[in-house]
């Protein structure tokens, strides 16, 4: 028996396909684009089609993420929360909390022991401290949103970028650049901002970080230089999960496999 | 006795030469990367309107974010007084004050001497403020000055939910893809625009008059819509960019006379 997760977010659409055993027989992340739908098709036909299964094997289906609802033929709609908390039980168990930055929102996810969701905090109002808000940085500075990853290499310097808000940094890089200002320092300042933007989310919900097992997830959990940037600003390492992008998908997955069997 | 009062903002620098009471001349110029310059720039552009010299001004008092760099200034006063100040010369009954700029915007509350009782401001975020309007003009292709008047051949609003200029973008780059009309894009551009600053009007709380400065106060698209959520038909001064600056020139007409 098969059972497929799919996680609708604003930027990508991402399908993780499990077998009876929770094992990861394929995964995908597919650009959501105009059309949810197709993205939808196209994420599920990925991971169907490398793992070499008919749509017809897929036992159930859950669905997760801002679009879930249009997920045709689901066994149910859940929370991203939800899912992720469940995605990182299964790969980094004893994590007590889960930062998820994605393209267009951020949410740092308080667990207990046994990986349920305590208390969560959520920003998709403001761009700041998102992914669009990295992709906006790498544009005024003229550099691939990929290797931004590793641009503040060698930075030292505590250059503060001190608009929070992605419009106004905007034009506060281009000030710095018109200054002479490294790029490798630029980075460095705004993965900082990030990562200060980061750190006020989690103190919403958990005053006192220290000693708390920390992971990360989200297409910005592939930027290293954030991840180095947030593990300083909480003065504690941050763990990234392999295929940081899917973790959402992921607990879609396992959810539809525990329903499934429950019914 | 001649005075100037210069209002360095982020987008716009402005001078305003007065004689006695009454307004000589003012000016108005696109801020660069140098403050100091800006406010030269602006100042010499007044004095040349009013046909009078450097020499002849007695006192000058600078404001708005950049008024600690302008080198020529005998003082400095931040610019919500200056634009309570200025709001409460060209209306002496305003009690309320919104000031929409091209990177703040700010709610002040004022007394009948046009002293600030209470403010509030927001120049943390795009949102509400004239870089809203600019990133919104430039999506649409549509001149920033011309983006009040379109707004108001709309029939209906688009919705346009976020808050965030980011966000808000993306929102009218997909209704331009389904085909809603621009000007009820910016219809609901302008609405947005609205509920922010309302939020930050009642943070102060709202008594008449009204008066909107600020460079947005030129666009009616947005005039409209605040108007239609503070219930108070708003005063609007024939250059309300320039009452920043005048409230200092007033300023600095006070401070001159008592030496």
């Amino acid at each position: 028996m098969y059972y497929l997760g799919i996680d609708i977010g604003s930027l990508t659409c991402d399908a993780v396909l499990i077998d009876d055993s929770e094992k990861i027989l394929a995964s995908s992340v597919v650009p959501t684009g105009a059309r949810n739908r197709e993205a939808i098709t196209r994420a599920a036909d990925e991971v169907l089609r490398s793992a070499c299964i008919s749509e017809k094997e897929v036992t159930a289906t859950v669905s997760t993420g801002y679009g879930r609802k249009r997920v045709e033929g689901r066994l149910t709609a859940v929370t991203e929360i939800t899912c992720h908390a469940r995605g990182i039980k299964a790969l980094l168990p004893g994590t007590r909390l889960l930062i998820d930055i994605g393209g267009q929102d951020s949410k740092a996810i308080e667990l207990d022991e046994n990986g349920q969701v305590v208390d969560f905090a959520m920003n998709d109002k403001c761009a700041a401290g998102t992914g669009r808000f990295l992709e906006a940085m790498a544009r005024a500075l003229q550099v691939d949103i990929e290797v931004m990853s590793e641009l503040d290499n060698g930075a030292r310097g505590d250059l503060t970028i001190s608009s929070m808000c992605t419009v106004f940094a905007e034009s506060e890089v281009v000030s710095l650049i018109a200054e002479g200002l490294k790029v490798n320092e630029i980075v460095h300042g705004l993965n900082r901002s990030i990562a200060s933007r980061t750190l006020s989310l989690i103190k919403r919900i958990i005053p006192d970080i220290a000693g708390f097992p920390i992971a990360m997830s989200g297409g910005v959990a592939r930027n290293s230089g954030v991840v180095r940037a947030i593990s300083n600003a909480m003065k504690s390492k941050v763990v990234i999960p392999p295929m940081p992008d899917t973790i959402g998908a992921l607990g879609a997955a396992l959810i539809a496999r525990e329903r499934y069997s429950h019914n | 006795m001649i005075v100037a009062g210069v209002d360095i903002g982020s987008l716009s620098g402005e001078t305003v030469i007065l004689s006695d009471d009454k307004i000589l001349s003012y000016s108005i110029v696109r801020t660069g990367a140098d403050s100091a310059l800006t406010a030269k720039k602006a100042t010499d552009e007044a004095l040349k309107n009013a046909d009078i010299s450097f020499e002849d001004i007695d006192y000058t008092i600078a404001t708005g974010y950049g008024r600690v760099i302008v080198p020529f200034a005998n003082e400095n006063i931040t610019e919500i007084s200056c634009h309570a100040k200025g709001a409460n010369y060209l209306f002496p009954t305003v009690r309320t004050i919104l000031d929409m700029g091209g990177q703040d915007c700010k709610a002040i509350r004022c007394n009948e001497k046009g002293k600030v009782t209470n403010f509030a401001m927001n120049d943390k975020c795009a949102a509400g403020t004239g870089r809203f309007c600019e990133v919104m003009a430039d999506v649409l292709g549509i001149a920033l000055e011309d983006i009040g008047k379109t707004s108001l051949e709309a029939k209906k609003d688009a919705m346009i939910s976020s808050a965030c200029a980011v966000f808000a973008k993306s929102e009218a780059v997909s209704l331009l893809r389904s085909g809603v009309p621009k000007s009820e894009i910016l219809s609901g551009v302008h609405e947005a625009i609205a509920s922010r600053v309302f939020a930050l009007l009642q943070r102060v709380g709202i008594e008449g008059d009204f008066v909107i400065s600020g460079g947005i106060a030129k666009n009616i698209g947005v005039i409209k819509k605040v108007a239609e959520k503070v219930g108070l038909k708003p005063l609007i001064s024939e250059e309300p960019q320039i009452v920043g600056a005048l409230g200092a020139a007033l300023f600095a007409k006070e401070r001159y006379k008592k030496g």
